[in-house]
């Protein structure tokens, strides 16, 4: 059983929890992430490790509300207890002293797995130049921790309802033409797939290495099921083992997109018997 | 006294039927499909045992399971002293019982099978088991701390035979487990109808009377390293059974859309996941009417026969051999035909087509004829050319085999392995290259059986102590 230490409510759909983990805080890194698995009946789902303390044995997600799992994970509350927990999955990002600066963008909540990535790049002596946006300023979180994370940070809304009006991609736009393609050694993005699909689209005009996260259904997370596999540059990878990283340009997105889809007639099944179980409008609580 | 002088005993010349759900009841539902033998059952079967002195069918036992002695109490009804017996090599008799290939093992050597069917060895074993399940099972005693502790990596059946005889041996010992539970292939390979989970997890539970720790949730490789277990662990040796479970693929076109799954997604969501109590557990599972399975072995079976129960309208085995080269069991293959699965044989797909929104509608196949014996002595398939057609189908499930997982040994520093990634040790001790680490099952043997994965975490176990005794 894993503790839930800390709860906060960025918005009421985007949560975080701190919790406790010693196993997976002592040797996780920047990139890797988790699964978890509510209770007995519970799925697999996997989250980004978003930050850790090693001393305090904690790991901190952060999880948007999307379907039938992480509504219920959202209901849940600090002194409460996850059945499941384990990691780190998957391989670490790379990280190295680049030569110029690095853009690390982070959408919606893309956010939170973008963090640690900047911060080890940070203290890898890299100048990290971090992009974060969201659909609006209610749905932003974290810009403080991001702040300290990266060189600089610039951020936006889609509505413009903070700081300013535009997509990540446009305020990436101004960096690589401020800064020049060339001088720019790495540009990695973490959020939704049309968001990373986006940058992807964006960078590859520039011919811009880029990396992405990619988040593929997945069932054990350890190479056993194939699930997640995906087509990079050809050849089938599996993103829990494999990745979950790879090379933006490389990636088939219109396989990794249906492939995601897969089951969203049983995702929304499984939301509307999670709603209506106690018939008391009590969300599924029960 | 030699057999023909004994009191001329009338030999019964077939088994006792297995009781068994009816084929279409079961064929739509999960629980298991035998049923097991009656008490009285039990005890005629056992009664027809001719115990013969030279104990051939010991032999055909990887495990040498003590038969003529544990067949003699049982028909005596001493049921408490044949499971005793049993377990004296035996560590998961209600496993084995179940699935063994007891009719290319036990009994395969069987005297009585010269003339009439061989004793039912297997169900015997089961029943024993089983009433010692239902009666409470006693912990063995254990010897006394020695000290020592030792790690097992993956719970299968090597690594939990391992850990049982080390514990007993009065190690401390501790299971590592990446899964949240332990059984390995027992919980998420095996259907539920051929391998309650129930019957599994009594025999985990066996073991944590022993005082085994079992920490599910740590993938070795990840949170830590073999070598980081000896180390910093604390660890004085380790045990690798981290089994065959990476998936192969056809490398075909079209594998990678949707409604292609591997044999072990395809059973992992169902056995270990429940996802045929969707929505009531949460892990979907989504299938077409249509199900083309490819492979012909027993892995191949369990996933035709589980779309049925899923509710499949037709579920097909597709296989490049013939019915005589299936490698599954007969029992398995004919489970499956009376159950309704249609093979489609001498055939193998090369394409996998989809719609327009990337969803399997079918498979381009090509027929296949036997041509001549290959070095395993089966009669090569050749392909027969314009013989391509369009099968339509729309799930595909490859079950073609497995191998090893690198996680273990792309982290462990000078373990040597073998081309195909399997971890090379001694199979008369299991030890590697690497001081300290044996390993044992599938992972050192490639895809085998239960009582072999067992036999090897047996051999291992001994030589751990051995090991443990002279550091
Ligand atoms: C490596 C990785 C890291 C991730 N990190 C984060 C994170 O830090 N924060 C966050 O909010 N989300 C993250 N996700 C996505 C998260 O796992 C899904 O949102 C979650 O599983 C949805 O579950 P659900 O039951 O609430 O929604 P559902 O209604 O079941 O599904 C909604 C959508 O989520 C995706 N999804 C569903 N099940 C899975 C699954 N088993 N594995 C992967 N995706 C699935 C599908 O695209 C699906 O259409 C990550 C995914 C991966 C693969
Ligand atoms: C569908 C199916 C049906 C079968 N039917 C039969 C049958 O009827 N009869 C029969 O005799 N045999 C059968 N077999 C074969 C048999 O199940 C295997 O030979 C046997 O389970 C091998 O045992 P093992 O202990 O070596 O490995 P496994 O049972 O594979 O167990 C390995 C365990 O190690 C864990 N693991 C892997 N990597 C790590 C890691 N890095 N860290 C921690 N843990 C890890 C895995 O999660 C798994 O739990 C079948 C196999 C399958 C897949
Ligand atoms: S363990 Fe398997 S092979 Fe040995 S006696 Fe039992 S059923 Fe037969
Ligand atoms: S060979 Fe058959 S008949 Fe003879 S002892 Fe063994 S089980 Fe009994
Ligand atoms: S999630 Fe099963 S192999 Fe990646
Ligand atoms: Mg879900």
């Amino acid at each position: 059983m894993y503790k839930i230490l800390e709860k906060e409510v960025f918005s009421p759909i985007i949560k975080q929890f701190v919790i406790e983990a010693p196993k997976v805080a002592k040797s996780c890194k920047a990139g890797q992430f988790i699964i978890l698995r509510i209770n007995e009946e519970g799925e697999r789902i996997p989250l980004t490790i978003a930050d850790y303390d090693r001393e305090k044995g904690t790991i901190t997600i952060v999880f948007q509300e999307v379907g039938k799992s992480t509504t219920q994970l959202g209901q849940m509350e600090a002194g409460d207890t996850i059945k499941d927990f384990v990691g780190p999955l998957g391989e670490p990002s790379h990280i190295e002293k680049f030569d110029g600066p690095v853009v690390v963008v982070g959408g919606g909540v893309g956010v939170a797995p973008v963090h640690p990535i900047a911060r080890s790049l940070k203290e890898a002596g890299n100048h990290v130049i971090g992009i974060i946006g969201a659909r609006n300023g209610d749905l932003l979180f974290w810009e403080g921790k991001m702040r300290e994370a990266c060189s600089e940070l610039l951020v936006t809304t889609d509505d413009g309802s903070y700081v300013r009006k535009g997509f990540v991609t446009d305020v990436l736009k101004e960096v690589i033409e401020k800064h020049g393609k060339e001088n720019i050694p790495l540009v990695l993005a973490i959020g939704p797939q049309p968001m990373m699909r986006a940058v992807s689209n964006l960078t590859k005009e520039y011919d811009l290495k880029t990396i992405v996260s990619l988040n593929a259904l997945m069932v054990d997370g350890t190479g056993m099921c194939g699930c997640c596999r995906v087509s990079v540059g050809g050849t089938t990878k599996f993103v829990c083992v494999d990745g979950p990283e790879f090379d933006a340009h490389a990636v088939d997105w219109l396989e990794l997109g249906r492939r995601g889809g897969i089951f969203r007639q049983e995702e929304q099944q499984a939301m509307e018997h999670h709603q209506c179980k106690c018939g008391s409008g009590c969300g599924g609580a029960k | 006294m030699t057999d023909e002088k004994k009191p001329k005993k009338e030999i019964k010349p077939t088994k006792n039927p297995m009781p068994a759900q009816d084929p279409m009841e079961r064929a739509r539902n999960f629980n298991e499909v035998a049923l097991g033998y009656s008490e009285a059952t039990v005890i005629d079967e056992a009664k027809r045992c001719l115990q013969c002195k030279k104990e051939p069918c010991r032999q055909g036992c990887p495990v040498e399971v003590e038969i003529p002695s544990f067949i003699k109490l049982v028909a005596e009804g001493d049921f408490a002293g044949a499971i005793a017996r049993i377990k004296n090599k035996n560590a998961l008799p209600a496993v084995c019982g179940r699935v063994c290939p007891q009719e290319a093992q036990c009994e395969k050597y069987c005297t009585l099978g010269k003339k009439y069917e061989p004793v039912g060895i297997g169900r015997i074993e089961r029943f024993c088991a089983d009433w010692e399940l239902a009666h409470g099972v006693k912990t063995p005693e254990v010897a006394p701390a020695t000290g020592k502790k030792v790690a097992i990596v993956g719970s299968g059946p090597a690594g939990l035979t391992c850990a049982a005889d080390l514990a007993k041996k009065g190690h401390k010992v501790t299971v590592f487990e990446a899964l949240h539970v332990a059984g390995g292939v027992l919980m998420y390979g095996i259907p539920e109808f051929r391998l309650p989970k129930a019957v599994v997890q009594a025999e985990v539970q066996n073991l944590r009377n022993l005082g085994v720790e079992i920490d599910v949730n740590s993938v070795v490789g990840k949170f830590t390293t073999v070598d980081e277990l000896m180390e910093d662990g604390g660890f004085d040796a380790v045990f690798i059974g981290t089994g065959a479970g990476l998936p192969y693929f056809m490398n075909i076109p079209g594998e990678n859309s949707c409604g292609v799954y591997s044999a072990n997604e395809f059973l992992t969501r169902t056995n270990l996941m429940k996802a045929y109590k969707f929505p009531d557990c949460d892990t979907p599972i989504k299938l077409g009417r249509k199900v083309a399975v490819l492979g012909g072995g027993n892995v191949a079976m369990d996933a035709a026969r589980t779309a049925l129960r899923l509710g499949a309208e037709e579920s097909w085995i597709v296989y490049r051999r013939s019915h005589e080269e299936l490698p599954a069991r007969k029992e398995e293959a004919e489970h499956a035909e009376e159950e309704g699965v249609k093979f489609a044989l001498l055939t193998s797909p090369v394409e996998i087509i989809s719609n327009e929104d990337g969803w399997v509608t079918g498979m381009k196949c090509i027929k296949y004829e036997l041509g001549e014996p290959d070095a395993s002595g089966r009669r090569r398939p050749v392909a027969i050319e314009g013989s391509e057609y369009l099968m339509e189908v729309d799930t595909v499930v490859v079950a073609i085999g497995q191998g090893p997982n690198p996680l273990v040994p792309r982290t462990t520093k000078g373990l040597e392995l073998t081309k195909k990634g399997n971890i090379v040790a001694d199979p008369e001790t299991g030890a590697t290259s690497k001081p300290g680490v044996f390993a044992g099952g599938d992972v050192v043997t490639g895809a085998a059986t239960v009582i072999l994965a067992m036999g090897a975490g047996r051999t291992a176990a001994n030589s751990i102590h051995e090991y443990l005794s002279n550091k």
